[in-house]
């Protein structure tokens, strides 16, 4: 259990109130928590306040998160003071940094590795802070990967971007004013963002390529009916890194990959950029020269401004026209979709929480136990945890020096060579059977016997021809069918003078294959007028 | 009538019932084979009653009330108890095999023969009361199984392969001296204790046989009271019953054989039995972590569902417990009516006996030409947008293809994890049959709707329609 060494409550758990602060970085239109996640939270058994205005420019007005009984606050500093969780987007700054104490838990996006002086800062107060950036990439943290959610939003939002400064359409038509090609755009990066533009472009109407440096993301490339541009390079190098994310390459690889490029940037209309590497500056991808060799008129939205940019012409923040190709180089493109972002960023939260109070008692557990918990605390009580240690489990596949696969079973064992003594062997004892039936059983048998095995091939051939999903009706039809005993049981009628014992045993056979045989045809037919065509 | 008309009167039933089964190689022809085989057997009974001389009163009696009774028994059934049904006729042709052995044994008329043609006679009736006393006791078992009047825990008594070595060897010993003291007139006593003895024989085989492995028995239960009618033909010296025997008991061979390939199961060690309880040991899964099952409302699945434009639905025995098969009818109408194609995959050996699935989607009148076999339908998996588990396990287990340790690997299992996303009806987080933990669950495409199937695919149907 948590236990707040600060001045409220020190023995009995009291509900934990949630606070939501304006968001204050500018232009900033997300908040962390939506109308409806908070009513999740309150089933949690939290307390929610917000800031009066918070959720405005996300389309929340103060009215709907009251009607979902929040709090609302005017005063940023007392929504700060009283509360004992802070849900925020954007990481603290200015005086926001100095409302943070000991006992209060903050989260929000950090970017410790980008952000070492704020770490410093924010550890000075004591607090705990959990940075939203930082949740570990394996599948059970999946639903809290706040990343995910605002690239996916992100990758969106980039195609609307890109459509609004094109001119024309991204389906192709064939109109009775003459003929529209369809827009060809070139999605470079297939993470998460990457898929959600190749996915609005497609659904959009565009012919759509996309590139990447991990070939396993080939697959999904192409299930979402893109097609995979692949290099023409001769080392066999695998652009996999740690947590899902790609690595840096090799030169002539980059050399391989610019060619392409190139080559590309003459055919496409719209180019999306969204390639990042952790913990470095974003690679260039689209230099000046590619810019150039662009048609009028093409875009270029690029998603990576913020960690130096893709292409060597965009410009942060900023849409700018170069060499007649309009460069987008927002960073803030989930905000630009705020209501989307807030809705999934506050259930990535409400998810966190989930996981924080398993008592569902309104109480948080900061269990450094779990991985989970473990990786996204990166400032335990006013101490720096971050770093955390690597993940278990990586949620890309095994390298290239493993087995491609996991050992998969065969569904058949290879068929063993059959040498012509195993095939000799059987014919030679079916023929020896045969023989020995022959010499020792009189005509009679051999008749009857003759019938048998010829019957015996005759139903082999005729059932391996039943339709499968016939096979109710085939094993009720052969149960009646099987019941033509009945005949054996009405011979023994035939002989005159018959003793009654006899014919009690023969009339109780009769009796119960009659039940057989109308039973079973009965249902058969019953059955077969359910099969219908559609 | 004639001997020799009565026989040309047979041949013909012969070659109406091989039509009869060869009509049912597609839906289209099914009807008209039935009608075959209905057409058959009243030539044969009109022939054979043609025949006798006396106790025309009892033939007819018995005829009459068997045929009301059956034909009761057939209008009043659900589709979801057919396997019990089956196992039930079956029972009555195997007890039918035995009553008749008995007659033709006390037939004074039956003891003229001499030298090999007596010895082939008596061990024929021996052989035809065996086989008829198995399949009566077995399926007898089968049926208090599948209608879950007796648990379906498979019962391992200890060194049961040697009781049923040592049972075998005493049947083989009697029957020895059945043909040995029948020829003097005797022998009432041996084939009596041999009827008790295989019997018991029969109970026992099929209780040591777990309720995954059901389609398997009921199979092997069809096989053998064919098996039983060719016995009885050839004690009787009557080509129609051996014919029909040997149609019928080849057929259930097949039929066992389809399944055991689907469970990528051996015959023997079906019969040998115990498969669920011994089987492998506890099963682990492959990482390590378990991971997490998500679950899902009926309003996401819908949504889901509304959303993709692929849909496979693979139902399993949950489906015939819950009786869903009608609301799963309405839901696909739903969907077929918003334009999203939807497929069924049948698994060989789902639900309890073969074809199980089929018979019960056709009852709720989906269309045959959506549903699709397991074989015709694996490689389209990544095309699939949203998979509908509906009361499966086993048989969408992924761990039977990668992981070579689980009771259940290299069994041939419908691949829906390779498509966008699975959703699994359950009532809970309880393995299968086989008691085999099932990864599926824990991937990340997957999510899980627990309850009733019956009562999800209510409420997905209603959100779908508003």
């Amino acid at each position: 259990m948590f236990r707040p060494s600060g001045t409220w409550a020190a023995d009995t758990p009291e509900q934990m109130q949630i606070g939501i602060p304006n968001e204050i970085y500018e232009g900033e239109c997300r908040v962390a928590t939506t109308p409806e996640v908070a009513e999740h939270l309150q089933k949690l058994g939290f307390t929610v306040a917000i800031e009066s205005g918070a959720g405005e420019a996300a389309s929340f007005p103060d009215a709907v998160y009251r009607a979902a009984g929040v709090q609302v606050l005017e005063d940023a500093g007392e929504l700060w003071s009283s509360s004992d969780i802070i849900f925020k987007v954007r990481a603290p700054q200015g005086g926001e940094i100095g409302c943070l104490n000991e006992g209060k838990i903050l989260v929000s996006f950090i970017w410790p590795a980008q952000n070492e002086e704020l770490m410093k800062e924010l550890a000075a107060t004591g607090g705990t802070v959990m940075a939203m950036d930082s949740v570990p990439r394996i599948s059970r943290a999946q639903k809290l990967d706040a990343l995910s959610s605002m690239a996916n939003i992100a990758g969106y939002r980039a195609v609307v971007e890109a459509a609004q400064h094109f001119g024309r359409f991204f389906t192709g038509q064939i109109t009775a004013a003459g003929k529209v090609p369809p827009a060809k755009v070139l999605v470079i990066g297939a993470g998460v963002a990457g898929l959600a533009a190749i996915g609005a472009a497609r659904s959009m109407g565009a012919i759509v390529r996309a590139f990447d440096t991990r070939p396993e993301v080939k697959e999904q490339v192409e299930s979402m009916a893109a097609e995979f541009l692949m290099l023409e390079f001769e080392d066999d190098e695998d652009g996999a890194g740690e947590g899902g994310y790609a690595k840096v390459m090799s030169e002539a690889f980059i050399k391989a990959e610019m060619d392409l490029f190139r080559e590309q940037a003459r055919e496409v209309d719209i180019i999306i950029t969204t390639a990042l590497i952790p913990g470095k500056p974003a690679p260039k991808l689209i230099l000046a020269d590619m810019v150039e060799l662009m048609k009028e008129g093409s875009v270029i939205v690029d998603l990576a401004t913020e960690q130096g940019g893709n292409c060597e012409l965009s410009e942060t923040g900023k849409v700018v026209v170069k060499h007649g190709v309009t460069l987008v180089g927002y960073t803030d493109l989930p905000s630009r979709l705020a209501a989307q972002s807030s809705q999934l960023y506050g259930t990535n939260l409400r998810h966190l929480l989930t996981d924080l109070s398993p008592e569902k008692d309104g109480t948080v557990n900061v269990n450094m136990e779990d991985e989970v918990i473990r990786g996204t605390t990166v400032i335990k009580d006013g101490e720096i945890t971050w770093p955390p240690p690597a993940p278990k489990l990586s949620a890309a596949p095994a390298p290239k020096s493993q087995p491609e696969q996991t050992p998969t079973v065969s569904q058949e064992t290879a068929e063993p060579k059959r040498s012509i003594l195993g095939f000799l062997v059987p014919l030679l004892l079916a023929g020896g059977a045969l023989a020995g039936v022959g010499s020792f059983a009189p005509s009679s048998f051999m008749e009857h016997f003759t019938v048998f095995v010829l019957a015996c091939f005759v139903g082999y051939m005729v059932i391996w021809n039943v339709s499968p999903a016939l096979h109710t009706p085939l094993m009720s039809v052969t149960n009646a069918i099987s019941s033509i005993i009945i005949i054996g049981a009405i011979v023994q009628f035939q002989k005159a003078d018959v003793a009654p014992a006899i014919v009690w045993l023969a009339a109780v056979a009769i009796l119960i294959t009659a039940v057989n045989i109308v039973g079973g045809f009965a249902v058969t037919q019953r059955m077969l007028e359910m099969f219908r065509k559609g | 009538m004639t001997e020799q008309l009565a026989n040309a009167a047979y041949l013909g039933s012969i070659i109406l019932f091989i039509l009869a089964l060869g009509g049912l190689s597609n839906q289209e022809t099914a009807r008209r084979g039935n009608f075959y085989g209905m057409l058959g057997m009243a030539i044969a009974l009109v022939a054979a009653i043609a025949g006798i001389t006396g106790n025309h009163a009892i033939l007819v009696g018995t005829l009459v009330v068997g045929g009301a009774v059956g034909f009761v028994l057939a209008r009043r059934v659900q589709m979801t108890q057919m396997p019990e049904l089956v196992a039930m006729l079956h029972s009555l042709v195997g007890l039918a095999a035995v009553l008749v052995g008995y007659a033709t044994y006390l037939d004074p008329d039956g003891h003229h023969y001499e030298g090999a043609e007596g010895t082939i006679h008596y061990i024929e009736i021996y052989v035809g009361i065996l086989i008829g006393a198995v399949t009566f006791s077995g399926s007898v078992i089968a049926f208090l199984k599948l209608s879950a009047r007796i648990g379906g825990k498979p019962l391992t008594l200890p060194a049961r392969h040697w009781l049923n070595l040592g049972l075998l060897i005493v049947t083989v010993v009697l029957g020895i001296f059945f043909v040995e003291q029948s020829a003097g007139g005797g022998g009432l006593s041996p084939l009596l204790i041999m009827t008790v003895i295989a019997l018991i024989f029969g109970i026992h085989m099929v209780m040591a046989i777990g309720g995954a492995d059901m389609p398997v028995v009921v199979s092997m239960l069809n096989s053998y009271s064919g098996w039983a009618a060719a016995a009885t033909g050839f004690m009787l010296k009557n080509d129609l019953l051996i014919v029909v025997g040997a149609l019928v008991g080849s057929s259930g061979a097949i039929l066992s054989y389809i399944m055991c390939r689907a469970m990528n199961r051996k015959f023997l060690s079906v019969i040998a039995g115990g498969f669920g309880s011994s089987g492998g040991g506890p099963a682990k899964s492959g990482d390590g972590e378990q991971g997490e099952a998500v679950a899902v409302s009926a309003e996401e699945t819908a949504e889901l569902m509304g959303e993709a434009k692929e849909i496979m639905i693979i139902p399993g025995y949950g489906m015939a417990v819950a009786q869903a098969q009608h609301t799963v009818n309405e839901m696909t109408k739903a969907l077929r009516g918003k334009g999203v194609n939807v497929r069924f995959g049948i698994h060989p050996v789902a639900g309890r006996m073969p074809g199980h699935m089929n018979v019960l989607l056709a009852e709720a009148k989906v269309p045959y030409d959506i549903v699709f076999e397991m074989d015709e339908i694996n490689d389209d998996f990544p095309d699939i947008d949203v998979s509908v588990v509906i009361g499966a396990n086993d048989i969408v287990n992924p761990s039977a293809l990668d992981e070579p340790d689980s009771p259940i690997a290299g069994m041939p299992v419908l691949e829906c994890w390779k498509g966008k996303t699975t959703i699994v009806l359950k009532r809970s987080m309880a393995t299968g049959y086989a008691g085999v933990e099932n990864p599926l669950f824990f991937k990340e495409n997957t999510r899980m709707l627990f309850g009733d199937a019956r009562e999800s695919l209510e409420s997905v149907l209603k959100a779908l329609d508003s």
